[in-house]
């Protein structure tokens, strides 16, 4: 009890110390002069009477200081004055200061804002309540795309009927494409983005609504009046925040849909679950309308109940899986999904995939932290070099060598702290701005903020940083000599040059990581220029897409034909006009661009050829328009689809390279050759390839290509028709004329986005050009500060050594003799750094080899040009004091000290 | 300064300070420092200084309390007094230090034969 009191009030002695040093004054004062008084009544002068009063005090200055001692804490007075000395000396040295603070602020500005990163996409859970309940359900991955990751209807039904792992199990459509939506508010109608979901999504993942309600069952009932969710951001954007929406109804695709509520900011359905792509509103599905028949359209996502772990869930769902049909009318197809539903944590399906680039992009930072210490260090010696004498000093004056640490230690510690407030901010801005690069295909990335995980990270890093670059200088001051120290007031002592041998050190380390950091950007940079040589079996230049609204129902129409016929009708005028524009080559309309969205619809197979039982995956479908191959710019063997392939012609396909070569392994066809050959289609009509196309990447850009089936628009029912444009001008250019064409035909159009090819596939890298990017901007800064540590090195090396370069020159070596050692010495520490770095390199470039495309982790030309870079970097920051001690001149260099 | 002189053993300076006030009431420092000298009959090495350490620390503590007031010959000092916490402090240390008195005394006036008769 007492001695808790005693705390506080030692506390606030510390903090109100100048009162009570007042009183303490008073006190002694007091003290003495009684002294005084008692040993003049003793019959002494007044001078000896003041004598013998100090002597019985025991020294005024001691008695304040035990006093002190007693009253607050000794530690943090020494670490205030600590702090004060740093900072004055600070102040007085400006250059030093700035350079410091500078380079610790990039780096753990860097470090902080990579941090945030991972801790967003790999570290933090999900942005829904007790996320780590959440599964994503899908097969292993497989070939053939998000066809073969959802379910049908009838298998979700059964699924969740059958499981009893789950609190409930919902889903989404997953085949939505963008501008799905036209609101129509009177004018030109607004294009916008809408995905279908289960009713129970919302429930499932735990999101209320910020305003009305979320879906019930009734919503999405056959008959039901259609409803809407809007989106935070759609929401504030499209209706001004109206805080009266809910309950409005509004012309939505025709139909007048009323809003039901409002979700939350913090609800970004694109972030989790389709990245770079934003969606505007949620409509519920309806399982039991349409969608039953359409095959499998369902991703799965369930929230296990509490306690039941990943293995149990796994267990049940391949129980489960062999009961599952693909439509119950079929018995056949019951068991299709065996082996294809397996649950894992819904946050490895996001960002399992990053794990490994966001660990290398990690280590990057974390490098570049090192070669930061690593410079301030030198920085640290170097003024600390100057500064030998002052600490020499204090040693004298009775200084201990821990005191002289902990003051060093206190400069690390200010320096470091100050970097990390700088690095902070500017990892602040870094942030926010990568949470607004909406077209990075990186989940979660506009849920990236700074949090208290972040600021942690930041005081950890600050204070790692500090006690790295503050031990070596710390150490090597205070253990320093006295003597030796006050003695070495020149140049050639032995404590100098050991002082030289732990800066070289330092810099052969900063030279060795920046030359790991080079290999790794390295590598990547030429992956990445190897994924934009990939020939995508598409011209992405020079062609644009926009997504044409049309009608093409017809009352009673059983079995299609008649809304194909008049499709067709529909888009031979739009497509002669459209070709007719000036500037247009091509223009042909396909239901699903590549490097989107895609779907499967089964295995068709050679005629008369039994069918082996183990291929599970048919090819992607893509439903097209006569000119649409050479729109795209993809290459035909055989002929293009024409207007006169109609529903009672004969059925005619395309099939790409890879396909037609899995198919004529099967199949003795002439040559092999597909084109021309008649396919089985399982009970449907037979198959005529007309033509066999080129590979196009249909998923992503750095795999491979799969098999792809197409089927003209007149044959086949599309999901869409985005009419793709080639032009030999800016696509850009054609924007307007087109869309002016479409709405001439038909007022409906919404002025939906003309998007250039070439944006799908910088989405479809934006990935891999983000990592990319960021590797080689910090492999940049780890080459300036690899530069600047050398150049700091050199340069005071070549000051200590004035004098001897002046007697040097005074006996006759030349200028270029003088430059050619110290371009020597500097050109040795370059090449000590780089064999280490190279073998680290070479050790550690398994980690990066997942990361590469077409490229070997042991890259020669990779590994040669950057060690040559930065041998010329070191050369460029070697020479420039070279040149300058090669201008010394020999009589002042000898006058000087 | 004689050699002869008692350094003090940590803590008994507190001691000495809070039965000094006890006995003698309200006291300024140099009043304290005088009477402790004079009753160790000037044995005890005291630098009379550090006596402000220790009365901050028995003042933190709650056992003492101050006061500046004037002094008979009319000068501005600071007046401790014992706190009723710290009478039952310097109760509680007085017993202790008995204690320890007999012990102490007990083993330096042991003889052989002592061992024997506790055997």
């Amino acid at each position: 009890m007492s001695e808790t009191l005693r705390l506080a009030k030692r506390l606030w002695a510390f903090i109100r110390r100048r009162p009570l040093d007042d009183d303490l004054e008073d006190e002694l004062a007091a003290h003495l002069q009684f002294a005084i008084d008692d040993n003049m009544a003793r019959g002494m002068s007044p001078t000896e009477a003041r004598r013998m009063a100090l002597i019985s005090i025991g020294g005024m200055d001691q008695a304040r200081y035990k006093h002190r001692e007693a009253r607050g804490f000794m530690t943090l007075d020494i670490f205030k004055q600590d702090l004060k000395y740093t900072l004055r000396s600070l102040w007085h040295d400006p250059s030093f200061t700035v350079v410091a603070v500078l380079i610790l602020a990039l780096a753990i500005g860097a470090n902080i804002a990579v941090f945030s990163v991972v801790n967003t996409l790999l570290l933090r859970p999900l942005p829904f309540p007790n996320a780590h309940e959440l599964v994503w359900i899908a097969p292993p991955p497989t070939k053939c795309g998000m066809s073969c990751a959802t379910y049908s209807t009838d298998a979700y039904d059964e699924f969740r009927a059958g499981s009893r792992s789950y609190q409930d199990v919902t889903g989404y459509f997953a085949f939505s494409g963008a501008d799905n939506l036209s609101l129509n508010l009177g004018g030109a109608p607004i294009p916008a983005t809408s995905i279908d979901v289960i009713q129970n999504f919302f429930q499932v993942l735990g999101v209320h609504a910020q305003m009305g309600r979320v879906f019930t069952p009734e919503d999405a009932r056959n008959g039901a009046a259609p409803v809407v969710l809007l989106t935070n951001a759609w929401w504030k954007r499209q209706f001004n925040a109206d805080p009266g929406i809910v309950g409005k109804a509004f012309d939505m695709n025709g139909q007048q849909t009323t809003v039901i509520g409002v979700l939350p900011a913090s609800f970004d359905f694109g972030a989790v679950f389709a990245p770079g792509t934003k969606v505007d509103a949620i409509t519920p599905l309806n399982l039991y309308g349409p969608p039953r028949d359409w095959g499998n359209i369902i991703t799965m996502i369930g929230r296990l109940k509490p306690g039941v772990t990943m293995g149990r869930a796994v267990d049940e769902a391949a129980r489960v899986a062999p009961a599952m049909c693909w439509n119950n009318k079929h018995p056949e197809t019951c068991g299709d999904y065996k082996g294809g539903v397996v649950p894992v944590p819904l946050k490895d399906y996001i960002g399992g995939k990053l794990r490994r680039s966001l660990i290398v992009l990690w280590s990057a930072v974390g490098a570049i932290l090192l070669i930061a210490c690593v410079n301030l260090s030198n920085l640290l010696l170097a003024r600390g070099a100057a500064r030998a004498k002052e600490f020499a000093m204090r040693g004298a004056l009775g200084a201990s060598r821990g005191r002289i640490v902990r003051q060093l230690l206190t400069e690390s510690l200010v320096l470091s702290g100050m970097g990390a407030m700088f690095g902070f901010m500017l990892a602040a801005v870094l942030v926010q701005w990568l949470a607004h690069q909406g077209a990075i295909a990186l989940p979660l990335l506009s849920t990236l903020h700074m949090d208290g995980a972040a600021l942690g990270w930041t005081v950890l890093i600050s204070i790692f940083s500090a006690t790295i670059f503050g031990i070596v200088p710390g150490l090597r001051m205070a253990g320093g000599n006295v003597y030796e120290s006050l003695k070495d007031a020149g140049p050639g002592a032995t404590a100098s040059r050991k002082h030289e041998r732990i800066r070289s050190v330092l810099v052969v380390s900063e030279v060795a990581l920046a030359c790991m950091l080079l290999v790794g950007a390295g590598l990547l940079l030429r992956s990445f220029m190897n994924v934009l040589n990939v020939d995508l079996g598409f011209e992405p230049d020079h062609a644009a897409a926009i997504k044409v609204s049309y009608d093409d129902s017809v009352p009673n129409d059983k079995d299609g034909n008649l809304s194909a016929q008049k499709r067709g009708v529909i888009f031979q005028q739009i497509l002669s006009r459209v070709s007719a524009l000036p500037g247009v080559e091509a223009a042909g309309t396909v239901d699903y661009l590549p490097l989107g969205q895609n779907r499967a619809w089964g295995l068709p197979f050679p005629k008369g050829v039994k069918r082996p039982k183990n291929i599970d995956s048919g090819p992607l479908v893509y439903v097209i328009s006569p000119g649409y191959m050479r729109a795209m710019g993809t290459a035909i063997r055989g002929r293009d689809f024409g207007w006169s392939d109609l529903p009672n012609t004969e059925q005619v396909i395309m099939i790409n390279r890879s396909f037609a070569k899995f198919l004529a392994g099967f199949a003795k066809w002439p040559g092999g050759d597909a084109v021309g050959q008649v396919l089985a289609n399982g009970g449907g009509r037979d198959l005529h390839v007309v033509g066999v196309v080129d590979d196009v990447h249909e998923e992503n850009v750095d795999g491979d290509a799969g098999w792809q089936i197409y089927y003209p628009f007149t044959q086949a029912s599309p999901s869409a028709a985005e009419l793709v444009v080639r032009t030999r001008m800016n696509p850009a250019s054609l924007a307007g004329p087109v869309l002016a064409t479409l709405r001439e035909m038909n007022p409906k159009q919404p002025a939906a986005e003309f998007k250039p090819i070439r944006l799908l596939v910088n989405h479809a890298v934006s990935g891999r050009q983000f990592f990319m990017l960021l590797v080689v901007s910090f492999a940049g800064l780890g080459l300036l500060l690899a530069a600047l540590g050398i150049y700091g090195v050199i340069s005071y090396s070549v000051t200590r050594q004035t004098q001897e370069i002046g007697i040097r020159m005074a006996l006759g070596a030349s200028a270029a003799h003088v430059r050619g050692r110290i371009l020597t010495s500097t050109l040795r520490l370059a090449l000590i750094g780089i064999v280490i770095g190279v073998g680290a390199s070479l050790a550690g470039a398994k980690l990066i080899a997942a990361l590469l495309f077409g490229t070997s982790p042991w890259d020669l030309a990779t590994y040669g040009s950057m060690a040559l870079l930065l041998l010329m970097i070191a050369a460029l920051s070697g020479y420039i004091p070279a040149f300058r001690a090669s201008r010394i001149n020999p009589t002042v260099a000898l006058r000087t000290n | 300064m004689s050699p002869e002189k008692l350094d003090l053993l940590q803590g008994t300076l507190d001691l000495m300070v809070l039965q000094t006030l006890t006995v003698m009431g309200s006291m300024h420092g140099y009043g304290i420092a005088r009477r402790i000298e004079q009753v160790s009959a000037d044995e005890v090495l005291l630098n009379q200084g550090t006596i402000y350490a220790s009365l901050v620390r028995l003042e933190q503590r709650g056992w003492i309390s101050s006061h500046w007031g004037t002094s008979d010959n009319n000068r501005k000092a600071k007046y401790y007094s014992i706190t009723a916490a710290g009478k039952r402090q310097l109760a509680a240390d007085a017993r202790y230090w008995e204690r320890l008195k007999d012990v102490m005394e007990r083993v330096l006036t042991m003889d052989k034969s002592a061992e024997g008769a506790d055997a």
